[in-house]
């Protein structure tokens, strides 16, 4: 078997594990009330961190680039409530201009 | 499964006895707006993943693995960045081991994405098992931003579906097809597309204070960790950012 393959092996079925944990071991019951709550404001947490990550990170260094460019027209693009649609072509297109640019 | 017309009645069967029908049209024509957000959402999201699903095509025949290989990582695996990180590894003469390593750190994440999805996909242990293999970064963004628990669901089913066969297809066409597909991201600034949709569906919830500090609070930590830690974790550790949205007694945060 090539390395390729027992990585695959490894890697999916660890992945999968860690996907499906939570929907296995705590269903879809009801949280307590406090725990609930904050489950309810994970999202907000994991989002950002994924926003910023995402237009910051390069690897293990923060890098700014044309990306940042984006994230900011975009910002902009929701302040002036345009669509969700909108919002992700005024990023790249903002992104493609700064990179042209430079 | 789109455009169903207007049948939502099969899902809403508690019109009370008389007057019901204007009630029951209103609900009908909300229904529909609701499913027209989540697919747009859904649409812009997997459209920008579609890119990099070529790019991890062209990497994986680039490092040698062959195309159903490339597929079983995109259909097994599926979580972008980790099946870069192992293949670009591998490509690069690494061990297993390393490889097998740096992509599940990146995918530990998904831990914290069940918690917040499994209120909300209900079912038998067989569908759950098999909704969790859709647990992503696409389909929790989407699934979580929307209102309630039927919504979520939806949400995360409509995403996660509609990735997962945009980055089997173009993993094969990045494999058969193309090797300057990076290049064309780059040019199209393609790579803002992601984190521009990640803040849109952010944006709703920072009209709450709680919610805003949460954000705050997540993506300072985040940040924080880049450097230090292995990618991947800096996203989980996020998740500590709700210590940060202050005590509120009664009421929703």
């Amino acid at each position: 078997m090539s390395d390729a393959t027992i990585v695959l092996i490894v890697l999916a079925a660890g992945t999968y594990l860690f996907k499906s944990a939570a929907p296995l071991v705590l269903g879809a019951r009801p949280l307590p009330v406090r725990i609930g709550r904050l489950v309810e404001l994970l999202p907000a947490a994991l989002l950002a961190a994924l926003a910023v990550v995402s237009t910051l990170a390069d690897g293990s260094s923060i890098v700014v680039d044309a990306r940042l460019a984006g994230l900011v027209a975009a910002g902009v693009a929701l302040w002036r409530h345009a669509p969700f649609v909108v919002v992700i072509v005024v990023a790249a297109a903002a992104t493609a201009l700064v990179r042209l640019a430079s | 499964m789109d455009q169903r017309g207007p049948q939502p009645e099969d899902r809403h069967g508690h019109g009370e006895p008389g007057g019901g029908d204007e009630h029951e049209r209103r609900v009908a024509n909300d229904e529909r707006a609701v499913r027209r957000a989540i697919h747009r959402q859904a649409a812009s999201i997997t459209a920008a993943v579609a890119p990099f699903g070529v790019v991890f095509g062209a990497a994986a025949a680039t490092a040698g693995l062959s195309l159903l290989q490339a597929v079983g990582y995109s259909v097994l695996v599926f979580g972008g960045s980790s099946q870069f990180a192992a293949v670009e590894i591998l490509g690069d003469g690494g061990s297993a081991a390393s490889a097998a390593v740096a992509g599940l750190l990146l995918n530990v994440r998904s831990l914290a994405f069940g918690i917040i999805m499994a209120p909300a996909l209900a079912g038998s242990v067989w569908r759950r098992a098999a909704m969790s293999q859709l647990m992503i970064d696409e389909s929790t963004a989407v699934g979580s931003a929307q209102a309630d628990a039927r919504w979520r669901r939806y949400g995360y089913l409509v995403a996660g579906l509609g990735v997962f066969v945009v980055w089997n297809l173009t993993t094969v066409v990045g494999h058969v097809a193309f090797s300057g597909a990076g290049d064309l991201i780059d040019d199209l600034g393609l790579d803002a597309a992601g984190p521009a949709a990640f803040l849109a569906l952010l944006w709703p919830r920072l009209a709450s204070a709680a919610q805003r500090r949460t954000a705050l609070a997540g993506a300072v930590i985040a940040l924080a960790l880049v450097p230090v830690s292995p990618p991947g974790v800096p996203i989980l550790a996020a998740m500590a950012g709700v210590l940060f949205a202050g005590v509120q007694r009664g009421g929703r945060p």
